[in-house]
């Protein structure tokens, strides 16, 4: 684990018309590191994600990746997008194209490869979220755990530095959650830097360097998840953690 | 009994003179002719005009954005017969003129791209947010994710509303009649005042049905294979 970090996040603001929902967030994440984010519903977790590849303007501070400031106007967002893959609760596949399609479309247009190679990269992609078989399934024809695992495909075929979750597994029946996380558990054997905003205690407690827990707007607590779970020093992430870690 | 006998000869005959209406078959089927490629051309230029408007409107620019929505109220607001008489009579008082033709077919164009425009634009406000999020965190811009990821979308929810549209524009063809356009009613109106005989005007709806009802089939036709069920 190197030192400097890959996605350095300074004093970020954000706030929606007078709603102030990112109140200074500090973040530095680096290499090969696997940071969880927790905190209630509405503290700006997928806000503070969205700012991390400007889905979401910022209003202030800055969001240094990879040694570039992605908040500068002058910054080419969809070169930095390449290097950023995210994952989304509600999946987002292009309902009009195969598995294979959806891995391949960025391949194809933005990184310009030609078909032939996109396709195969696209099949090694799925390859490795265990979906071979499933290449040429339209979305509609999956189930919700192997459509977030072509969304997960969709993100790693472009070889990215460092791949953001939102959520990955709320939107998913019990039984398939299983099959999500076990990706992911590869993907940091892989040495894949990652940040994930879940609630799934016993993969953070088992995966995870460090768990931050985020309260309205403002990053309360952070440490290792044996610390934030077991030893809360915040009354607020005690009180959180007491009612969500059974 | 005898006199019933009588009216049903009156109205055969005055509905369907075989004699008058192998007279003005041939003109009712330049009518026909006339009328398919009118129509054709209309409905090509008016839906590519209409996508073309959409795309303009979704970069949001005030200043399309503000012309777009005036012609569309406009074209839309405006009976189509107003605006043809105004390009046909119009029209030569600035020097320009216009054949009937020319006055419906781009009359006609425009009403189309008006109101496909609209149909197109409510197809990308419904396409889910998620998909612009998912294509433009692959690094896709604003344009790629339009082309690739929500027009493909957009068009297959608009399909059947944008038919319905586009049968309803394609009969005003009609409205050509009124500028000395030969299309089906004008040939069927001209043969009926020669002949004083309404035949040429059964044969005229004829014509109609013949090219409409294949179009209103296939409509339906393309309602049930674009229905395709969300994810
Ligand atoms: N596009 C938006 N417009 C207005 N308010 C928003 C928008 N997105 C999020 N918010 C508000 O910002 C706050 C934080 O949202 P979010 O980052 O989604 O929280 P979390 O992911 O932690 O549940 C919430 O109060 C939410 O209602
Ligand atoms: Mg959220």
């Amino acid at each position: 684990m190197s030192d400097t970090p890959i996605l350095d996040v300074q004093g970020l603001r954000k706030s929606y018309g007078k709603l102030e929902v990112l109140k200074g967030v500090d973040l530095a994440v680096r290499e090969r590191e696997l940071v969880f984010i927790i905190g209630p519903s509405g503290s700006g977790k997928s806000t503070l994600l969205r700012c991390c590849n400007r889905l979401e303007e910022s209003n202030g501070g800055a969001v240094i990746f990879d040694g570039t400031d992605i908040t500068a106007k002058s910054t080419n967002i969809n070169a930095v997008r390449q290097k950023i893959g995210m994952v989304f609760q509600s999946f987002n596949l292009y309902p009009h194209m195969s598995a294979e399609g959806n891995v391949a479309l960025a391949l194809r247009k933005v990184l310009k490869r030609p078909k032939a190679e996109a396709l195969e990269r696209a099949r090694a992609a799925l390859d490795r979220v265990g979906l071979s078989d499933k290449a040429e399934n339209y979305p509609n024809q999956l189930s919700g755990g192997q459509q977030q695992r072509v969304a997960i495909a969709r993100a790693l075929a472009l070889e990215p530095k460092m791949v953001l979750f939102d959520e990955p597994t709320s939107a998913l029946d019990p039984e398939l959650v299983g099959s999500v996380l076990e990706v992911m558990r590869d993907l940091r054997t892989a040495g894949m830097t990652m940040l994930v905003v879940s609630h799934e205690m016993r993969f953070a407690r088992e995966a995870a360097d460090r768990v931050v827990f985020m309260d309205e707007g403002h990053i309360v607590e952070e440490g290792p998840p044996e610390q934030v779970f077991g030893d809360p020093q915040m009354p607020r992430t005690r009180d959180f953690v007491s009612r969500i870690d059974h | 009994m005898n006199a019933d006998i009588t009216q049903w000869d009156r109205f055969l005959a005055s509905f369907f003179d075989l004699a008058v209406m192998q007279k003005y078959l041939p003109d009712i089927v330049d009518g026909f002719l006339l009328t398919c490629h009118l129509a054709i051309l209309i409905v090509i230029s008016g839906l590519v005009l209409g996508l073309i408007l959409a795309v303009i409107r979704a970069y949001e620019f005030w200043l399309t954005s503000w012309l777009i929505v005036v012609f569309a109220d406009v074209m839309r607001a405006l009976p189509p017969l107003v605006f043809i008489l105004l390009l046909y009579f119009g029209l030569p008082g600035v020097g320009l003129n216009l054949s009937g033709y020319a006055a419906t077919y781009v009359t006609l164009t425009l009403v189309l791209a008006a109101f496909s425009e609209e149909i197109f634009r409510a197809g990308i406000l419904a396409t889910p947010k998620g998909q612009w999020e998912a294509a433009r965190s692959t690094g896709l811009g604003f344009g790629q994710s339009l082309a690739y990821v929500i027009m493909p979308q957009a068009i297959r929810m608009t399909v059947p509303p944008l038919t319905n549209r586009t049968i309803a524009i394609a009969k005003n063809t009609a409205l050509g009649t009124v500028v000395g356009v030969g299309e089906i009613l004008n040939q069927a109106t001209t043969g009926q005042s020669f002949s004083g005989n309404a035949s040429p005007l059964v044969l005229g709806a004829l014509a109609y049905l013949i090219l409409f009802i294949p179009v209103v089939v296939f409509g339906r036709w393309v309602e049930t294979r674009f229905a395709w069920r969300r994810t």
